[in-house]
């Protein structure tokens, strides 16, 4: 446990004006504790990927952030906005903050340009004109522009990650969460969907990423972030981590993703 | 052998198309296979067969051959025996439009035709926007005063006297479209996060749906009226009109929360994670894709409601069942109630059946948007 503790203070993170600060969270499904004191700040422009094995609390954890997750003890803060009850203030966040799901949860109902168009229209109080204009410009940037008038269904699985994660850009967020952006995906499709994050990574998008592509992590992360049970066990840089990683659980992990 | 099955071969695609054995295909084979490909549905078809040629002709002959035509009177159609078609002639106005004054009944006529015009508009998906609402509106005051009248030189006439086919026309779709909204917002307080709201929607429903429609009108119709103090009285038409908007509304409200229900838990999150508040994502996501898939049951509750409204005549109002009824009562007219009821039942049919083929244009319209 000191020893964990000491392999993640190893290197201190951030370097930058933090936007993301959370101070000793905790969280219970009912008397399941699932996320155990976690403490973690994000710089503005940072890239983290956070691996563990299923059931750590990854996804939680990062689900917490635009409160799709309520956590019950300690403190989150997003962009100067301390994530309470308080339900305007989760809206602010909210705008600020994107996310793109596992299995896409795209609006099955509306067109693809309709999916990019409706939160800008409605929540960011755009004109319509303007926001068709801005989705077209990032669905071009996500190589589906071709795609905007068909329906979420009309398109295979990459293609519509790709536009749930134009949809998420179209709000101008200051920071992304990716929640297994590519586990739901066939093999030859996680390859479209990695560059278009590779590229926003490039771009300085402060990226928060639970996945299992662990040469992503290694190629753009600024830091990867294991966890097991709960907690955080260690953090350092993809090159640190992957080469003298310090925790058994997270050689024992590593060995296990990497050795097939 | 034959030369081009052995495994590891290439096939070359060029067996020429044949026509399939005739005994598979043709009315002979048609027949074979549907209604004679059992000894048990060979006895049914032979059995249905016969009943049918046993009762068609004598329906036919007593519809159209031996019926008489408009304008035999009642006595020769006794006589006679076919159907008496005098009978929906001379009687039209007064099923139609009930005790309306007779001089004054281009009035109902011109409200019937506003509501069927109000209604074939709002089918049409162009037409829903805002501005529908407004249409609505204008529409129903025009129907209000053709039918109360009493301004622009139109002579008042009573609610009582209402009856016929405007009444049942009123009592569905002024029920129909308040009761709609209503049930929405009874669906969304049941899956409501506030337990107040939550317990309210459900209690509601629940006393709501326990109980029938008639004792529901007579509780209207009898009841209510006892808690009021002596003097003031409330118009019976309205009451009626207000115990169908409940009772449609709880029925609706558990056909659109079985909707709600069949929505994957990542579209709330996916709207929720876009900022959206809690009545942008219904109005936008949620409820759009949940009333789609509701459109089975609750046009079942459509349907049902519109019939239903001929419960009314228990509480001494004429709806076109009610109107069809009270014109058997002539004596130059008793016992005809065969053609009355297949008249005003060939009416209820048209209107169900529309309502039953514009939902499914209506759900094949709003799958082809999203084909999964």
């Amino acid at each position: 446990m000191t020893m964990t503790q000491t392999a993640g203070a190893a290197r201190s993170f951030p370097q930058g004006e933090p936007i993301i600060q959370c101070q000793g969270v905790h969280k219970w499904y009912g008397e399941f504790h699932v996320l155990k004191n976690i403490d973690l700040s994000v710089a503005k422009g940072e890239r983290i990927v956070i691996c563990g094995p299923s059931g750590s609390g990854k996804s939680t954890m990062i689900r917490c952030l635009n409160r799709l997750e309520e956590h019950q003890k300690g403190s989150i803060i997003v962009d100067g906005i301390e994530l309470t009850g308080n339900l305007k203030n989760i809206e602010l966040v909210r705008r600020e903050v994107g996310m793109v799901f596992q299995h896409f949860n795209l609006f099955p109902h509306l067109t693809v340009l309709e999916n990019c168009t409706l939160a800008p229209i409605w929540v960011r109080k755009k004109p319509k004109a303007e926001a068709e204009e801005m989705a077209m410009r990032y669905l071009k940037r996500v190589r589906i522009a071709e795609q905007a008038h068909k329906y979420p269904g009309q398109l295979s699985g990459g293609q519509q990650q790709r536009v749930a994660i134009a949809r998420s850009l179209c709000m101008s967020p200051k920071v992304m969460l990716f929640d297994e952006p590519t586990s739901a995906l066939d093999p030859e499709m996680v390859k479209e969907v990695l560059d278009v994050m590779i590229g926003l990574a490039e771009d300085g998008m402060t990226m928060l990423c639970v996945t299992h592509e662990m040469g992503f992590a290694k190629s753009v992360a600024d830091r990867v972030i294991f966890m097991d049970r709960g907690e955080i066990v260690e953090q350092n840089t993809p090159n640190e981590f992957f080469n003298s990683p310090q925790s058994d659980r997270t050689k024992l992990f590593l060995s296990q993703i990497l050795n097939h | 052998m034959a030369n081009n099955v052995h495994t590891g071969n290439v096939h070359s695609g060029n067996i020429p198309d044949e026509r399939p054995p005739s005994n598979t295909v043709g009315p002979v084979a048609w027949l074979r296979n549907n209604l004679f490909n059992t000894w048990y549905n060979a006895l049914l078809t032979i059995l249905i067969a016969w009943l049918l040629f046993k009762a068609i002709p004598p329906l036919l002959d007593w519809l159209i051959f031996s019926a008489n035509s408009f304008g035999t009177p009642p006595q020769v159609c006794r006589q006679e025996g076919g159907a008496c078609w005098t009978f929906v002639s001379e009687k039209l106005r007064f099923v139609m439009f009930g005790t309306f004054p007779y001089d004054e009944q281009w009035r109902p006529l011109i409200t019937i035709v506003i509501i069927i015009a109000l209604v074939l508009a709002s089918c049409d998906r162009r037409f829903w926007k805002p501005w529908l609402a407004l249409v609505w509106i204008a529409g129903l005051t025009a129907v209000g005063v053709l039918m109360w009248g009493g301004v622009l030189g139109l002579t008042y006439v009573e609610n009582t006297l209402w009856g016929g086919l405007p009444l049942t026309l009123m009592l569905s779709v002024v029920g129909l479209s308040v009761a709609f909204p209503a049930s929405v917002l009874l669906a969304l307080g049941r899956r409501s996060q506030l337990p107040a709201i939550r317990v309210i929607s459900v209690t509601y429903i629940e006393l709501i749906r326990g109980v029938p429609l008639i004792s529901l009108l007579f509780m209207a119709s009898v009841m209510f009226p006892l808690f009021l103090p002596t003097g003031v009285n409330f118009d019976k038409l309205l009451r009626a009109q207000i115990a169908f908007i409940m009772f449609a509304a709880a029925y609706m409200a558990e056909a659109i929360r079985g909707g709600l229900q069949a929505i994957p838990k990542g579209q709330y999150e996916a709207a929720d994670a876009l900022g959206l508040n809690y009545w942008q994502a219904m109005g936008k996501i949620i409820l759009p894709q949940a009333l789609a898939i509701s459109i089975p049951p609750l046009v079942n509750t459509f349907i049902s409601f519109f019939k239903d409204t001929s419960l009314v005549i228990i509480i001494g109002l004429y709806d076109l069942l009610g109107t069809a009824k009270a014109a058997l009562s002539d004596p130059a007219w008793r016992g005809f109630y065969r053609e009355a009821y297949l008249f005003i039942g060939v009416i209820y049919w048209v209107f169900c059946f529309s309502m039953s083929k514009y939902s499914q244009k209506l759900e094949r319209d709003l799958r082809r948007g999203h084909r999964r």
